[in-house]
């Protein structure tokens, strides 16, 4: 396997972590955290509870935003641990390091690497409690640990037909010593992993009882709407609030520097009492930045100077001579438009902060929380909540420090919600990115590569360790380890920060611009070398069997090759190891005389490894593509004076039912460490269509969102 | 050849005559029976100022509800900026027209204009500095106004907070640049007159003359203009298309105008831009709803429904009688095969506030039914509406349609204008996307 | 004080004739389980019934619905076809973040209330108002096609 050119980034990337977890380098932390159920009886780590009533407690390091992570995660514990799944309870960790993700060293949900990164941690965990339930048994009768077995939350002994349950000898293993290197089951000894289980957090989602963090009703609450200077970084200037405080039921009105706040007794008096307020903003330096300054500067930066994420072979070589091909791939700004707002509820009193929220980066919202009240960082407790969608966005925590320097002026606890508009404007957004790609074939195959991405770090201010050398580790996933083998390879990266704009993780982060990229230069090339553009890729899958099979696989149940119903309708396909999933999918498109797109069917297949919940991986795909394709159809944040223009569904448009593709998931069994499976689908779906929409019109689509006007009154190719 | 000439001198004639005809403009209110006088002559209820109830209101009391009725807001307002700071983008085909800042800042709004300033300006279309005002300033119908009452327009705008706001330059082509060729034009359609009231008409006729013609300059937009832009009288209240919406025909005409609707019915429209089971006013007709007549008092909105009531009907054969039936259920098969594009679009983003019946499952601004947007065959303001959204202060607070024309394509846009014309009028329509990009870029911005 | 007809029991609302529904359940009456997603009618996340029919509660006044009989998600289980469409909807695993769920389950059954068969098309009309971000549509309507069935 080549090695990213810098050995310290290497020790950060995904992969090499994933490696160092897998050899028992990443030790489980087995201090217990602060936070503890009443009756927890026996806790021999972090993420397992057994009490003297039979209950078992399994506390969720990773943050449950529909991803079905909770199950899944419960899965594998609850598998080792032989609990009685059907009983078993979740929680939701509190801000402790104890539950930090061992890819990133943060408490952090995202990056699709919950189950890669907690698979082989709670695997431990679990056996290592039941060694120790089962020894307290043994010790209990009397028999030797290794003629007891452990199923559904009891020690049975078969021998004398005794069974007890967990609860009965937890106290007993609470005394015990842990067993630090418990033996693991093998697959065919998973009870649960593996299986279509039902989700342990749906059935409250049916009926109104599930709370996201914008349901948190602590009593007394106060509900407070903000607004923030719709130019980036733009100030308070003044505030006239005598309409806004002449209304029944505003209780206040908070001026900070940056953003003005009304707490009224339902949230729908602070939004009356905020569009009655009179703000003069300052709207500062950026009033005057736009979308076409911004690609300026992109475009001008991606002529400079770039940093090596990745060399391979002999570029120069493999250029001279060979059929030379280039392109430039540009992708929009994104907003993550989750379907829950924005939202923190926070009581501060003098000495101490309660917070509830719902966040990716509980651990972070705790410290920063802290840093804005001025308080210990012990004195802050943070509830974590359901998510009603990440997707990135709630990796930041500049909700909450805003909401905690509000609650600062409130007396009593509030709730502080960012309307639609609001959390539109105010996103940390996918960057805008630049590629210039070139490649040389000869011989009917690709020699040399090169890709320079050009785009904002987000790394930098995420995870500084994890950008050395003027490398973003996130910006080169993908490219640097491009699927293909190229035998030739340069991937650089230049860092540009877009003027005023903040920038953040987006679903499918880095690997999505690299592989819209990647796979459309490369369909590109299929076409014009006359190859068929699955045997085209298939030509350079020799080395990467996983992907070669998800290909063959799409392709045969995507009916590649055959005719389509209508001469507007194309096929393309997309293919991508990313986030250790190995996925091919097929599109099927069409687009009508006046450029307008419909899409007709999506058929991904995928080898993602050993599968938790195989129900799961399909629903992740089927969601992730469509989020892909609301991207490439619609997404495209644009700037004016300083200020995002769009505003709430009607001008930010996400796909609707009746838009959505048919759907189809073909799962690749396999016995490969679990691999991530929540962003593929949105990494995935962009290129496939684009490139169905060039087999449908031979007209190449380069940028994002996809431009109805190139396509319109194509014939069909 | 004798004959010959006799034959060019009738044809001069008659050219001429066609062409005086074109251009003539009858008086405002010439349609109506009875001579006019001057407004010292007239002996009945004086027909200009501020209701009786305002009568003892100081000079700037009575200059606001003057200059609602003259909705001065809506034009010298940009779309979301500060009132009477000008700004608002008229985009007219020969180029783009910006109202001015007529906040009293000294350097970019009228802080500095004399009475005698603005009555020129009012009356005669000419600036201080002697230039000539495009008619998007309707002098024509500010020029009927009394000096009393221009005066205390004036006042109430010097009352305001003054603005610093420049206007942008215009932006119009050649010879459309040349202000001074407004002269000419003045010549022939500004009448420099005071309002002449018609003894026998009714008093509250005479006031309604008075609010509809030299304030709220109804013809305006509902009058069609003939070749040289003047509104033309012979046509009145017919209809006509303004800054890219269309003005519905308000004559008594009972199809395609408002002749079948009763006195009541015609004064809440006027003073809500709603009436349930015709619809609501939306677009300009709505802003001056919200910025003007909504602010009239009770006894102005009546005097200006019998002026209505007496205009004479002028049938638009294009627009046909309102459909007053409730549609029914999802879209039929026959529906989907005609417009599918429609009517997902129509199912997506309209249906939860619209209703599939027209009849709105939340608030009765929202229904279609009986409406006569829904009504025009041409869609205009359907697809206007959609484009720009739609924002309406009604007395339970403002109402708001979201614009959806950044988002959606003109081929959407059009195929959902389509779609509801099909489902809630009376005759469907067919735009195309190539008028959708064409209107929404003449409405003001 | 406005009385609100919900889930079948009466409820005093201290609250203005303009304040929407929505704020009304979730701030005043606690019932969190009806979701704020645009406040303009475009996301459905807000869907209640009102007097059967779906309504979005985040633009309709408390003023305006009378004594009209509310259902939210809260109470759509005690009916047949709501307590069906919940069963679909697990029984397929359609939900993923959730949020937007409990306007789905709403537009779902009202949907099925005065059609108990529906098309695609039908479903199509019912559903495309409802706007979920994880993409759960596919089994949306394959939900919607079960519950039908069951």
């Amino acid at each position: 396997m080549e090695k990213i050119a810098t050995s310290e980034i290497s020790k950060l990337s995904r992969r090499a972590l994933l490696q160092a977890g897998a050899a028992g380098i990443l030790l489980l932390s087995f201090r217990l955290p602060q936070a503890r159920a009443a009756g927890d009886t026996f806790a021999p780590n972090a993420f397992i509870r057994v009490g003297n009533d039979d209950v078992v407690t399994l506390v969720m390091p990773q943050v449950e935003m529909g991803q079905g992570i909770y199950t899944a995660l419960a899965m594998i514990l609850a598998d080792e641990l032989d609990a009685n799944f059907d009983k078993v309870v979740l929680q939701h960790a509190p801000p402790d390091k104890a539950y930090n993700n061992p890819i990133f060293g943060v408490q952090a949900t995202g990056g699709s690497t919950s189950v890669r990164a907690f698979w082989d941690p709670l695997r431990k965990a679990g056996a290592s409690a039941r060694g120790m339930l089962v020894e307290a048994a043994a010790q209990q009768w009397s028999v030797d640990p290794s003629t007891c077995r452990a199923s559904n939350s009891e020690v049975i002994h078969d021998a004398s037909g005794r069974k007890v349950g967990y609860g009965a000898v937890a106290s007993l293993a609470a005394t015990l010593k842990p067993v630090s290197d418990p033996k693991l089951k093998t697959l065919k000894d998973f009870t649960l992993v593996g299986r279509p289980v039902q989700r342990k957090d749906t059935p409250d989602k049916t009926n109104g009882k599930c709370q996201y963090g914008i349901d948190a009703m602590p009593a007394g609450v106060k509900f407070a709407v903000i607004a923030e200077c719709p130019v980036f970084g733009g100030k308070v200037g003044h505030v006239d609030d005598a309409k806004a405080k002449a209304i029944k039921g505003v209780q206040q009105i908070v001026v900070l520097d940056d953003c003005v706040a009304v707490v009224g007794d339902t949230t729908w008096t602070a939004i009356r009492g905020l569009s009655a307020l009179d703000i003069t903003w300052n709207e500062g330096a950026n009033a005057n930045v736009d979308s076409a300054q911004i690609w300026e500067a992109l475009r001008t930066a991606s002529k400079g100077p770039g940093a090596v994420a990745k060399k391979v072979g002999d570029v120069d070589a493999a250029f001279a001579g060979g059929t030379h091909y280039e392109g430039v791939y540009e992708l929009p700004f994104l907003a993550h438009a989750t379907m829950e707002p924005l939202n923190c509820t926070l009581h501060y009193t003098k000495d101490a902060c309660e917070v509830w929220t719902g966040t990716q980066v509980i651990g972070r919202v705790q410290e920063y929380v802290a840093k804005a009240l001025d308080l210990p960082i012990e004195k802050v407790t943070v509830h974590n909540f359901y998510i009603g969608g990440g997707f990135g966005r709630r990796l930041e925590q500049d909700m909450a420090i805003k909401a905690a320097r509000i609650a600062k002026e409130v007396d009593g606890p509030v709730k502080v919600m960012w309307r639609r508009e609001e959390d539109t404007q105010h996103d940390v957004y996918r960057p805008v990115y630049h590629n210039a790609v070139s490649a040389s074939v000869k011989d009917g195959k690709i020699v040399g590569w090169t890709h320079r991405i050009t785009g904002s770090s987000v790394i930098v201010r995420w995870l500084p360790p994890a950008f050395k050398d003027g490398v973003d580790i996130d910006a080169v996933d993908g490219a640097a380890d491009q699927p293909y083998g190229f035998p030739n390879l340069k991937v650089e990266y230049i860092r540009a920060e877009p003027p005023a704009v903040p920038t953040g993780f987006w679903r499918g982060v880095g690997p999505n611009n690299n592989f819209f990229t990647i796979e459309s230069f490369i369909d590109e090339i299929a076409h014009r070398e006359k190859v068929d553009p699955v045997a085209f890729r298939l030509r350079h899958l020799d080395g990467n069997p996983r992907l070669k099979a998800a290909i063959q696989l799409a392709a045969e149940k995507g009916n590649w090759g055959s005719t389509l119903s209508s001469p507007r309708m194309g096929r393309g396909i997309s293919a991508q190891n990313a986030f250790g999933s190995f996925i091919a999918t097929v599109c099927e498109a069409e687009v009508d005389e006046s450029g307008e797109v419909r899409v007709h069917r999506l058929v991904a297949a995928v080898d993602t490894g050993i599968m938790v919940n195989p129900d799961t991986i399909v629903a992740q795909l089927e969601g992730g593509l469509i989020f892909g394709l609301t991207a490439a159809l619609f997404g495209e944040i644009t700037i004016e004076n300083g200020r995002v223009q769009q505003s709430n569904f009607n001008d930010y448009r996400i796909l609707r039912i009746d838009e959505a593709p048919k759907i189809e998931v073909h799962l690749i069994p396999s016995t490969e460490h679990p691999g991530g499976i929540g962003e593929t689908g949105t990494t995935a779906a962009p290129p496939a269509l684009c490139n169905a929409l060039f087999a449908a019109t031979g007209v190449r689509l380069t940028r994002l969102p996809i431009d109805r006007n190139a396509l319109a009154g194509r014939k069909p190719a | 050849m004798k004959r010959f000439h006799w034959g060019l001198l009738a044809l001069a004639i008659v050219a001429c005559v066609v062409a005086a005809w074109i251009i003539y403009v009858p008086g405002p209110t010439a349609f109506a029976s009875g001579s006019t006088v001057a407004l010292g002559d007239y002996k009945g209820t004086n027909p200009t100022g501020v209701p009786v109830s305002l009568a003892s209101g100081d000079i700037v009391k009575r200059g606001e509800y003057l200059t609602r009725a003259a909705d001065c807001e809506a034009c010298h307002t940009a779309k979301g900026g500060v009132p009477y700071a000008g700004g608002l983008a008229f985009n007219l085909p020969f180029g783009t027209l910006y109202s001015p800042n007529i906040t009293p800042d000294k350097e970019t709004g009228i802080g500095n204009w004399t009475d005698a300033d603005f009555i020129n300006a009012l009356h005669k279309g000419i600036a201080p500095d002697g230039s000539r005002f495009y008619p998007a300033f309707p002098y024509p119908s500010y020029t009927l106004l009394t000096n009393d009452d221009v005066l205390a327009i004036k006042a109430y705008l010097f009352s305001l907070k003054p603005v610093r706001q420049e206007t942008e330059p215009n932006s119009l082509a050649f010879p459309f640049n040349q202000r001074w060729g407004m002269m000419f034009w003045s010549l022939f359609y500004n009448s420099n007159e005071r309002y002449r009231p018609n003894p026998s008409q009714s008093a509250e006729w005479n006031r309604g003359a008075y609010l509809a013609e030299a304030l709220g300059h109804c013809g305006e937009c509902h009058t069609p203009r003939n070749l040289l832009q003047a509104v033309d009288n012979k046509k009145k209240f017919a209809g006509a298309v303004t800054a890219g919406w269309r003005a519905y025909n308000i004559t008594q005409d009972a199809t395609s105008g408002i002749g079948s609707w009763d006195l009541d019915t015609t004064a809440k429209f006027l003073a809500h831009g709603h009436v349930e089971g015709l619809g609501t006013a939306s677009g300009p007709m709505g802003e001056a709803i919200d910025m003007s007549l909504r602010h009239m008092a009770p006894e102005d909105i009546n005097a200006l429904v019998v002026y209505l009531k007496s205009i004479p009907a002028i049938a638009d054969t294009s627009l046909p009688l309102p459909k007053t039936m409730l549609a029914s259920g999802f879209p039929t098969n026959q529906e989907i095969a005609e417009n599918a594009r429609g009517a997902m679009i129509f199912a997506g983003a309209c249906a939860a506030c619209h209703g599939w019946s027209g009849k709105s499952p939340i608030l009765s601004y929202a229904d279609f039914v009986g409406g006569r947007t829904v009504n025009d065959p041409t869609a205009r303001n359907v697809a206007q509406a959609i484009i720009w959204g739609v924002t309406r202060h009604t007395p339970n607070g403002v109402v708001t349609m979201p614009g959806f024309g950044k988002a959606y394509s003109d081929e959407e846009i059009a195929a959902v204008s389509n779609y509801i014309t099909a489902r809630f009028g009376a005759e469907k329509s067919r735009i195309t996307a190539a008028d959708i990009k064409t209107i929404g870029k003449q409405a003001s911005q | 004080m406005i009385t609100l007809h919900v889930n079948g029991q009466p409820h005093d609302v201290d609250a203005s004739p303009d304040t929407p529904l929505l704020w009304a359940l979730r701030d005043v009456l606690g019932m969190t389980g009806t979701k704020f997603g645009c406040g303009i009618a475009q996301c459905g996340a807000c869907t209640v019934h009102v007097d059967g029919q779906a309504v979005r509660s985040c633009q309709l006044s408390i003023g305006s619905v009378g004594d009209q009989a509310i259902t939210t998600i809260e109470g759509i289980g005690s009916s047949d076809v709501g307590a069906k469409v919940q069963k679909a909807w697990l029984d397929l695993e359609v939900i993923q973040c959730g949020y937007c769920q409990s306007g789905q389950i709403m537009s779902a059954a009202a949907l099925l209330a005065h059609k108990p068969h529906p098309t695609d098309e039908d479903i199509d009309a019912a559903m495309a108002g409802n706007i979920c971000r994880c993409g759960t549509y596919v089994r949306i309507r394959e939900a919607i096609k079960k519950a039908t069935a069951a």
